[in-house]
């Protein structure tokens, strides 16, 4: 069963269409990126997904159920979203304690004590960060909290926003690293959007371009390291990560 | 030829409620008519020796040095009044995101125009033949059109186009870069490098490209300092950077992921303490 | 590492309790650096004490009439003189600080979260709620406070309590607009998105999420606004539509004083330094809490 089936899907904002019939199809425990630059609406995609674009025509199938537009509740147990920036995701006044218990008790799941102690464990985050509040956290650590909070109600999908682009390259190391060992640990399913191809090639298994609101592409991350991806937009994507390779 | 500028022993501190902090801690560098680098991740005290030559560290922050020569002139004994002058006219800098940097009420050719005003007279049709002649180099295709455009008309690329127009109308002798790029698409990042690097080298001017990009700094600088806890840990020629010798700079080299990357996982410096 | 400074101070708390009390602990340390707002804190301290021990600091009764010692000068008998009654005008002053707070602590706990809450519900909504509880607000902003406060009175007949609750009518819309403001910007935050994909409900959002971001903004304006509505009080009084006589009213006072003013000038200067002093202090105290709360005006380090 595919984890992740889209078709056919076009998504407005107001009268104007964002995004042209995407189509594409995430298996589960695959890694899948949506690979664009600005405006190519790759992250509205991802927002029709999680429920925040809510005008949107066409199919999202998630684990063998459709999705209807906006939030539901029984859908954010299995899929959970990680947000670029970590200065802007996290509530300022609450300490990191507050914001991994708060999924908890939305879903009435007892023992918060212990589950939030895992899940900062799985993410690297050391006890004595539990009580701080987020302008005490460096970056990288404020990231690690939002994927603890993604991950706190055991999704088996995980919605990433360019989780490293607003990160230094030495920081953005240690949370891909971490992103894949959390996936191969716990058996997620990936779907990341970025720019960056480099990203993709360490992290995914699997990529589709889009330009304009549309898939130009669909590839696998082999034919990206070998350069062998046939749409020119594509090639000319590479070219420039590979000219002087943006981190 | 005799340095542009000259900076020894540099120092930017701000008080905190724990003890005074050095951002910068003594730097020294000495700057040609040539492109120097300085890369660094966020915290490393760059930016704040970018602004600091242009004295642009806002109270409570301190700047001192044993030295700072732009040109001959001695910047710290300069008063504000004269450092205004000095200012986008001889050195200018450009910021990482055009969006705060354009004045959304002006239009764009009035804000060129504007920034050649404030250091020349000029005649009217002057100033508009300037002005288009100089959106024509930052390679923008009808500059009539943009002339009359409103910041929030245009492109993000299109935007820092501008910015740099209005910076190099003046023809300063030292342009600084602060992240020029890292607001815009990949595509977009070389076509506006490209013409910085074009009219420093057509001009002669100074450049200091200030970035967190190792591969971008190598590839548009002739000399790179890498900066770490406000020192420089490494100096090289560009094109040696791969070959770079401090552990910090091969750590910051290997922890980027390669189009072809085949690593299981990415080698991770070590800090000191998690820094907070 | 024993003592309690350090404890409150620590980088790692151990707890809820002690990150909450760190925070505030870092907060009050930086109010009590600005030495206004510290002018500020001890004159509304003092006006708290003064109520509360009124009867402790006051020499005289405050309604006990005395005809033989009518309109006596400041003497060591009578701190302030007296009155056309023959009151004693300094326990006057102190027992209408027990007014005075009452007024604006039932103001500020009338208004200030029914405009809270009317501003988040409309900025989080936003469409059709939005619309219709900002137009109710917008017609009771349109209107002066002090008129239509004087109407309310007039409609509900004048009275301490009938003040309060015109006073409190005549200031919350001011506070539905900031709280919307402050929501509009929170509600396209990425953290309220986060709590929304985990399924929390809109009330969930509303009350845990955007309120306590929108609070301090609030305890701000509250602050400031605490000036004004002595003021109002005490031009309601001043026309004789607040307190009644023979309450203790500061802008009663000052009007009954007024006939005076030429020959006996402290029957009206006195409760008027006392309306001036604590309007002040309030003034100096909200300017002081916008510089700590209000990361906006610069959160230092």
């Amino acid at each position: 069963m595919s984890a992740l089936k889209i078709e056919n899907l076009d998504i407005s904002y107001g009268d104007s269409k964002v995004t042209h019939g995407i189509g594409f199809d995430v298996a589960e425990g695959e890694s899948f990126a949506l690979v664009g630059e600005s405006g190519s609406g790759k992250t509205t995609v991802l927002k029709a997904i999680a429920g925040m674009a809510r005008s949107w025509t066409g199919s999202i199938t998630a684990f063998g159920h459709a999705r209807t537009p906006g939030i539901d509740r029984g859908f954010a147990r299995q899929c959970q979203m990680v947000f670029q920036d970590p200065y802007g995701s996290l509530h300022p006044r609450k300490t990191v304690d507050a914001t991994l218990s708060e999924p908890l008790a939305i879903h009435g799941v007892g023992d918060s004590g212990a589950r939030v102690d895992e899940v900062m464990q799985s993410v690297g985050l050391d006890r004595r960060f539990r009580f701080r509040f987020p302008h005490q956290l460096s970056g990288g650590q404020r990231q690690r909290v939002a994927i603890a909070r993604a991950l706190i109600l055991k999704p088996k999908l995980l919605l990433l926003d360019e989780p490293t682009s607003a990160l230094d390259v030495s920081v953005q190391a240690e949370i891909l690293n971490l992103l894949k060992r959390l996936r191969r640990e716990q058996g997620l399913t990936y779907l990341m959007v970025t720019h960056n191809l480099p990203v993709v090639s360490f992290l995914c298994d699997r990529l589709a371009v889009m330009r304009h609101g549309r898939v130009v592409e669909v590839a696998s991350v082999d034919q990206l390291k070998r350069g062998e991806l046939q749409d020119p937009y594509s090639r000319e994507l590479t070219r420039f990560s590979a000219s002087h390779p943006k981190t | 030829m005799s340095a542009l500028l000259e900076i020894e022993n540099l120092r930017v501190t701000f008080p905190t409620a724990r003890g005074p902090i050095d951002v910068v801690k003594g730097l020294s560098l000495t700057l040609g008519r040539e492109r120097l680098g300085i890369v660094g991740e966020s915290g490393s005290g760059k930016s704040m020796t970018g602004r600091s030559i242009l004295r642009l560290i806002r109270a409570p922050g301190k700047v001192t040095a044993d030295k700072l020569r732009f040109d001959g002139i001695d910047l710290l004994a300069q008063s504000e009044r004269q450092m205004r002058s000095i200012r986008g006219a001889r050195i200018s800098m450009v910021m990482q995101d055009p969006k705060f940097s354009l004045n959304p009420v002006m239009t764009i050719g009035d804000q060129i125009a504007e920034a050649l005003l404030t250091h020349q007279k000029l005649g009217r049709a002057d100033i508009r033949g300037r002005t288009l002649a100089m959106l024509e180099a930052v390679r923008i295709n009808d500059p009539e059109r943009v002339l009359g455009l409103y910041p929030h008309e245009v492109s993000g690329g299109m935007g820092q186009r501008v910015m740099i127009a209005m910076m190099l109308i003046p023809e300063p002798d030292l342009l600084i870069a602060d992240e020029p790029t890292s607001a815009l698409d990949v595509s977009v990042q070389a076509q506006v490098l490209e013409i910085i690097d074009d009219l420093v080298k057509r001009k002669g001017m100074g450049l200091i490209l200030i970035s967190h990009d190792l591969d971008l700094v190598s590839a548009y600088c002739d000399r790179i300092l890498v900066m770490r806890g406000g020192e420089v840990v490494e100096e090289c020629v560009a094109g040696e950077l791969r070959n770079a010798k401090h552990p910090y700079t091969r750590g910051l080299l290997a922890s980027i992921p390669r189009l072809d990357e085949d690593r299981e996982e990415l080698p991770v410096l070590q800090r000191d303490e998690a820094s907070t | 590492m024993a003592t309690t400074r350090d404890w409150l101070l620590d980088d790692s708390p151990s707890s809820r309790l002690q990150a909450r009390l760190g925070r505030s602990y870092r907060l009050s340390r930086a109010l009590a650096r600005n030495p206004l707002a510290m002018v500020g804190a001890i004159i509304v301290l003092t006006l708290i004490l003064v109520a509360l021990f009124a009867p402790w600091i006051a020499t005289h009764s405050p309604i006990g009439q005395d005809l033989a010692n009518r309109l006596k000068p400041p003497s060591a008998e009578n701190w302030m003189g007296t009155d056309e009654l023959g009151r004693d005008i300094w326990s006057r002053v102190v027992y209408g600080a027990r007014i005075t707070l009452m007024i604006v602590a039932l103001v500020a706990v009338l208004a200030a979260p029914v405009g809270l809450v009317i501003g988040a519900v409309a900025g989080y909504f936003g469409g059709w709620t939005d619309r219709i509880l900002m137009g109710i607000t917008d017609i009771f902003l349109s209107m002066p406070k002090l008129i239509l406060a004087l109407a309310f009175v007039a409609a509900l007949g004048p009275g301490i309590q009938n003040a309060i609750i015109a006073i409190a009518i005549a200031t919350w819309p001011g506070y539905a607009r900031i709280a919307r403001a402050e929501t509009l910007t929170i509600r396209n935050s990425e953290f309220v998105a986060a709590v929304e994909l985990q399924g929390a409900s809109s009330l969930r959002v509303i009350v845990n999420h955007i309120l306590p971001l929108c609070t301090s903004s609030m305890i701000i304006r509250v602050t400031l606004d605490m000036a004004g509505i002595i003021l109002t009080a005490a031009g309601l009084g001043f026309i004789g539509l607040g307190a009644q006589p023979p309450l203790p009213e500061w802008g009663a006072m000052i009007s009954r004083g007024r006939s005076f003013i030429l020959d006996q000038w402290w029957v009206a200067t006195m409760p008027g330094f006392a309306i001036v002093i604590v309007s002040l202090g309030f003034c100096f105290l909200g300017d002081g809490l916008r510089d700590v709360l209000d990361p906006k005006h610069g959160d230092r380090q």
